[in-house]
Formats: C-alpha cells, sequence, structure tokens
C-alpha cells in the first residue's frame, strides 16, 4: 500500500512571477465563450497571468464580470453551452488543456482543488461528511478506508474544527454555515493540492468567520506552498491576503500586478473606482454621516451587448475617441500591466496610503 | 419514535372506523343482498328466515354495532355466499395478489430507475428523449387496453405465454407462489407486466426529473471538482437524493398496486382479491367488500408507515417527530 503522497516536489521557484524557472500555474490567453440565441459571448476574455508556489492571487471584479467561469476553465469544470474556446493553462510547465477527461478527473481533488461560494449547498445533504472526505481521498489514493478517514480528522483538525472525530460522523445540516465551509475547505486540503481557487468561499459567512477562515486559508497554503486563487467581488477581502491582484471587467484583466501596487497606485480607471467605493476610502476623503458612498456610475453591460473597444468606456470618466478602439496592454509599473489607453498616472495617489490596511486579518 | 408510532397506530384506527361505517351505508345502499341469496320463488317465510340468520333483519345500525362489536375480536363476519369467514377467504387470495404486486413493483423500479437515470443524464439524447416519450404512454394508454393488447401479442398471436389463470404453484410458508413452481413466471409475467406499466412510467419520470435537478446543485459541482468517478457520482451523490422521492412514491404507490389490481386480474382472470372484490360487488356480499376495503385501509397504512420510516432513514434531515411534525 502507497502511503498518502507527500505534496508533489515544489519548484525552487521564488514567490514572484518575474524570473526564468516555470511558475506554478501560467495561464495564457485564455478564452471561455458561451453559445447563445443572440450569438457567442466571451465570459473569459484573453486571460493572461502566472501564480508562484505558495503564492495568493486575487481575482476581483463585479457580479458577472466572469470570476467564477475563470476558475471553472481553470479545472474544466466549463459546462455547455460553454466552452474553452482558446488559451494554454500550465501546470509546472504541463499543459492541461486538451487533456482527456480521465487525466482532468485525477487532477480535480488532487492537484487542483476548487471551493465554491456558498457553504450551504456545497456539501451532499445526504452524506455525513465522512463519507465526503474518505471519497475525495479514495479517488486519489490507493489507501485503505482507516487510513483515509484517519487522514480526514487530521485536515478537520488543521482547518480549525473543535470535536472533529464528532463532526465526521455528522451530516451537514448539522453544522454552521462557516463550519459547513471549513469542511468544504478540508476536503480541498486532503490531497494537498498544488493549486486551490477559492470562489468566494467567505461571501455567505458574517464578517468576522471571514477574517478567521481567510487568515487560516493563507497559513495553511503558505505552509504546505500551495497556491491560493481567491475570487471575491470585495476588494478589501483580499487587501490583506493576497500577494497579486488580477482585476476583472467585463472577461478581462483589466490591471494587474502586486497588491501593493494595485491598491496604492491603481492605473485603471475601473480598479481606482472601485477603491473610491470602499467604506475605507470614504472615511478617508472625510466621508460624513449619511453620505452615500461613491460609485462608480452606470453598470456592468450585458456580454452580449458590449460597448465596441474599452468595455468600461461608458462608465469611464477618461474616456475619449481613442478608447473606440480596443486598449493596449501597457506596463504601469515593473510587474504592474493594465489594459487602457489612458492609464492613472503613478502621482494620482489615493487619500491616504494606508486606507485599506484594516483589512488585513 | 414510540410517541410517531402510537400516533400514527391512533390515526389508522380512526381512518378503518369511519371507512367500516362508510362501507356498511354504502353497501346497504347499492341493494339488498337477500335479493341475492334467496330464490325469487321462495317464500317470504323463508326468506325471512334467511334474513334472520345473517342477522339482516335487524334494523341497519343494529347490523352495523354488531359488526363493530364482532370486529374488535378479529371478526369480519361471514361471507353470505361462501358461508366461510370473509377474512379467511381475502387471506386465501391474498399471496396471489400481493406476489403480482410486488412483480410489479420490482418490474417498475429496476427498470424504471436506470432508464430514468439514463434518460436525466442525457435529456437531449435520442434515447433519453425515446425513454421518456415511452413513459407517456404508460401514463395515457389504459390498464385494460394494454393487456388485452398483451393477450393478443404474446399468447394469441406469438403463443409464448399463457392468456391467463395463476398456472402452477408451489407451496411455501403455508402459502401457494408462482414463482417458486417450475413455469409459474410465464403466467406470471404478462399480467405483471401489465400492472407494472403505469408505475413503471411513473418511476421513470421520477427519476429523471429527480437525476436533472440533482445535476444543477452545487453539490454535483463540487463532488466533480474532487475528481471522483462518474459512476460515483451517478451512483451515490445522484441516486442517493433520488432515492427520497423515489422510494416515497413507490411505497404509497405500492398501495394502489393491490387497490388496482382488480383490472389486471379480471383481465388475466388471475384469481386475487381483486377479482374476489369484484364478485363479492356482484352478488352483494357486504362482509367479503367490507373486510377488503379494511384489510386494504390496513395495508395502506402500514404502507405508508413504512415508507415514513425509510424516508426518515435515507433523509438525514428529516426526523420522526412525536408532535405536531411530520
Ligand atoms: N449558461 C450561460 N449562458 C450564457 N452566459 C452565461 C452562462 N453562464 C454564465 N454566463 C455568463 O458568464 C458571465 C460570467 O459569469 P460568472 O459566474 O463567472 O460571474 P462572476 O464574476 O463569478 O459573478 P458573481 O460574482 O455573481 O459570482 C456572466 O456575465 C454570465 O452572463
Ligand atoms: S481605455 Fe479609455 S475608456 Fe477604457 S478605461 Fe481606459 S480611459 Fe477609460
Ligand atoms: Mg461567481
Amino acid at each position: 500500500m502507497k502511503p498518502i503522497a507527500p505534496p508533489a516536489p515544489t519548484s525552487p521557484a521564488a514567490p514572484t512571477t518575474t524570473g526564468g524557472a516555470e511558475p506554478l500555474l501560467r495561464v495564457e490567453h485564455l478564452s471561455t465563450r458561451f453559445r447563445t440565441r443572440g450569438g457567442e459571448v466571451a465570459a473569459v476574455d484573453d486571460l493572461s497571468f502566472e501564480l508562484a508556489t505558495g503564492e495568493v492571487l486575487g481575482l476581483v471584479g463585479e457580479s458577472g464580470c466572469g470570476k467564477s467561469m475563470t476558475g471553472y476553465s481553470l479545472i474544466d469544470l466549463v459546462d455547455p453551452p460553454g466552452y474553452i474556446a482558446a488559451g494554454s493553462v500550465r501546470l509546472r510547465g504541463h499543459e492541461l488543456r486538451g487533456l482527456p477527461a480521465k487525466d482532468w478527473q485525477a487532477l480535480r481533488g488532487d492537484r487542483i482543488a476548487m471551493i465554491f461560494q456558498d457553504p450551504m449547498l456545497t456539501l451532499n445533504p445526504v452524506l455525513r461528511i465522512d463519507t465526503q472526505m474518505v471519497e475525495t481521498v479514495l479517488a486519489h489514493r490507493r489507501v485503505g478506508r482507516a487510513e483515509a478517514l484517519a487522514r480526514a480528522l487530521d485536515t478537520l483538525e488543521r482547518v480549525g474544527i473543535p470535536a472533529a472525530a464528532e463532526r465526521l460522523r455528522s451530516y451537514p445540516h448539522q453544522l454552521s454555515g462557516g463550519m459547513r465551509q471549513r469542511v468544504a475547505i478540508a476536503i480541498a486540503l486532503l490531497n494537498q493540492p498544488d493549486l486551490i481557487i477559492a470562489d468566494e468561499p467567505t461571501t455567505a459567512l458574517d464578517v468576522t468567520i471571514q477574517a478567521q477562515i481567510l487568515y487560516e486559508m493563507q497559513t495553511l497554503c503558505r505552509e504546505a506552498g500551495t497556491g491560493l486563487i481567491w475570487i471575491t467581488h470585495d476588494l478589501s477581502v483580499v487587501a490583506g491576503l493576497a500577494d497579486r491582484l488580477c482585476v476583472m471587467y467585463a472577461g478581462r484583466i483589466v490591471e494587474q500586478g502586486s497588491t501593493a501596487q494595485v491598491l496604492e497606485r491603481p492605473a485603471h480607471p475601473y480598479t481606482r473606482g472601485l477603491l473610491d467605493a470602499t467604506p475605507a476610502a470614504a472615511l478617508a476623503r472625510g466621508h460624513r454621516r449619511g453620505e452615500a458612498l461613491r460609485q462608480i456610475p452606470g453598470s456592468a453591460p450585458p456580454l452580449a451587448a458590449l460597448p465596441a473597444g474599452c468595455a468600461f468606456r461608458p462608465r469611464c470618466a477618461r474616456a475619449d475617441e481613442h478608447c473606440m478602439q480596443t486598449p493596449p496592454r501597457v506596463e504601469a509599473a515593473p510587474g504592474q500591466t493594465v489594459l487602457c489607453w489612458h492609464p492613472l498616472p503613478p502621482g494620482a495617489a489615493l487619500p491616504g496610503p494606508a486606507a485599506h490596511a484594516e483589512a488585513r486579518p | 419514535m414510540t410517541l410517531f408510532l402510537l400516533r400514527r397506530l391512533l390515526q389508522a384506527a380512526q381512518v378503518l372506523f369511519v371507512m367500516s361505517l362508510l362501507v356498511f351505508v354504502g353497501v346497504y345502499a347499492i341493494g339488498n343482498p337477500l335479493d341475492m341469496l334467496v330464490d325469487p320463488q321462495a317464500t317470504a317465510a323463508d326468506t325471512a328466515r334467511v334474513a334472520a340468520a345473517l342477522g339482516l333483519d335487524q334494523p341497519l345500525w343494529v347490523q352495523y354495532w354488531r359488526f363493530l362489536a364482532n370486529a374488535l375480536q378479529g371478526d369480519l363476519g361471514i361471507s353470505f355466499l361462501h358461508g366461510t369467514p370473509a377474512l379467511h377467504l381475502i387471506v386465501q387470495r391474498l399471496p396471489a395478489t400481493l406476489e403480482l404486486a410486488v412483480s410489479a413493483l420490482l418490474i417498475a423500479v429496476l427498470l424504471g430507475i436506470p432508464l430514468g437515470l439514463w434518460a436525466g443524464l442525457r435529456p437531449d439524447s435520442f434515447g433519453g428523449r425515446t425513454v421518456m416519450a415511452g413513459s407517456i404512454l404508460g401514463f395515457s394508454l389504459p390498464t385494460f387496453w394494454v393487456g388485452l393488447m398483451l393477450i393478443m401479442l404474446f399468447s394469441v398471436h406469438l403463443g409464448w405465454l399463457p392468456s391467463g389463470g395463476r398456472g402452477p404453484t408451489r407451496e411455501f410458508l403455508g402459502l401457494e407462489w408462482s414463482l417458486l413452481a417450475p413455469g409459474g413466471w410465464r403466467h406470471l409475467l404478462l399480467p405483471a407486466v401489465n400492472l407494472a406499466l403505469f408505475k413503471l412510467a411513473l418511476v421513470i419520470r421520477l427519476t429523471q426529473s429527480g437525476t436533472r435537478e440533482a445535476l444543477l446543485q452545487d453539490y454535483m459541482r463540487f463532488a466533480r471538482a474532487k475528481g471522483l468517478p462518474a459512476r460515483r457520482i451517478v451512483g451515490v451523490h445522484v441516486l442517493k437524493n433520488i432515492m427520497i422521492p423515489v422510494v416515497t412514491v413507490v411505497g404509497l404507490e405500492f398501495g394502489t398496486l393491490i387497490a388496482f389490481s382488480v383490472v389486471t386480474e379480471s383481465i388475466f382472470a388471475w384469481p386475487g382479491i381483486g377479482k374476489l372484490l369484484l364478485d363479492s360487488i356482484t352478488q352483494l356480499d357486504r362482509p367479503v367488500v367490507v373486510a377488503y376495503l379494511l384489510l386494504i385501509v390496513f395495508i395502506y397504512t402500514l404502507i405508508s408507515l413504512a415508507v415514513d420510516l425509510i424516508y426518515a432513514a435515507l433523509d438525514p434531515r428529516v426526523r420522526l417527530a412525536g408532535g405536531q411534525a411530520a
């Protein structure tokens, strides 16, 4: 009997995306499209980013911008009428696109795990926690049930579940939302994956538990060298967590850089708008009680009716006739790229550089 | 749990009481059994003698009162026609009906769940559509017509299977069983299929819609994200969820299988309780009719109790409550 595999040898790459070594994950020109009655739409459009071992990448954007679809595309869980139209996803240098279904099945839950938004819905209501954990181990490891169970118990304890042995014999409905999400996280961690995609796993939980889970996930991933993609619509959630940020708008990454760069010197008008809309920014502006937060005007356009050129154009104060053309991807600073004709100058600092510091756990 | 059982028993007793009253009055309203039992040429004195012997000379409420008193001691009366205890007549015929009903149920479940799963997993495939179209036929074709067609095809034209009767049986546990006798299944097959058809369609539709619904749930995506093999996703995650509605409905439908075996039994001359009921109604054999209906209510109660227990075992979110919640 083979012992439960230790984490695959971690690549020596430093947690930056620069340098010659192959990163943990390299995504290039990934596009996921939907065939709809009104024609095809691109839910994920020409996405490129990298993730190093043990690094946390925040994927941020408004509802409907394609965050979840990006996650599904990375583990090949896009359901028809959606399909991955183009691009390359490489894990430790191995191309994943075009892998046969059997290989994908072996990868999912083993090398790449994903957690979903609603903890009330991600666990099967009629199966006990131990069943749902043990099956995840047995799907990927040739071990006995007892060994799988021991591993389940150990992982539950690691994610901070009290009386884990008892919890193992519970059904999902006997646990609180926070506990269920911890169980889901434990399931994701079970086989010590290289990469975890967390799709807003704390959005449905209250703020204290959210901060706790965030912090624990970060620690666990750092320790195990697991890459983490944290999807959220809330910038302040990832501010203290992520090493790098990708800001998405209408299926595209409009700005990408280190967390400090993006939060303190945003170059894209959309990122700037998102930051201005946070309560922290309002306080820094000298926000008065009762005054509304400063929102980006308008709302995200439907994918089927994206404006020509820059998709953000109708909502952008800097838009001009250039913006009728597809904007170029330019480097705002080393390691910070932005998809815009008129990026904000670095000097246009936010009101108060430490505006988002209090979001750190 | 004990409270739950007690409450159920009490409910059953109430239903049995009301049923017996209704049936008693109902049969009384249909006609006078004496017209059937006594030769029309018989003298008034003869008629009166028979009436007195059967207790039919008493006013209805007295008759009912006597019936009730006897019933409480397990005596449901003596058949006017056969002169033997009504309950005994029914129990004699019950195995034939039970065997038919259980066979029909097995056909419906063992064929219906795989077909429904398949149709639910591939709703747009040719096979999936064919199964669903077939299930609509199963719903809409009348049982007696299908029964006649089955006989026409398999007995008359092809000559493969007998057209009726129970055929050979073998005794086991004091009762006669077709399936245990060599060749007994040949007599059982057509009526069982005939009786199963409607339930088969029901199981297919339940399983198919349950499967489609389950596939949309987040926990299915999570199961896929865990890298589970398809056979585990379908065989455990989907199946365990759809078993809840399927078991509930199929269990409750078992009662109707027994009750509605009447049609099938009369087409295939199957000597079960359904046929006995028909004969008894035409002969106004009130004790047998009353006993039959009470037995059916009793079986229904037992079944729904069993279904509740199974349901609670299948769905961890359900706890049997002694109070108001079910
Ligand atoms: N079946 C479908 N047909 C057509 N378009 C679809 C379909 N499913 C999703 N989309 C499109 O894909 C886009 C991206 O959806 P996605 O779920 O990835 O958004 P999201 O950023 O995760 O939003 P949220 O924060 O609400 O979860 C949406 O704008 C939606 O219109
Ligand atoms: S390209 Fe133009 S419209 Fe788009 S964000 Fe930049 S300035 Fe605004
Ligand atoms: Mg989403």
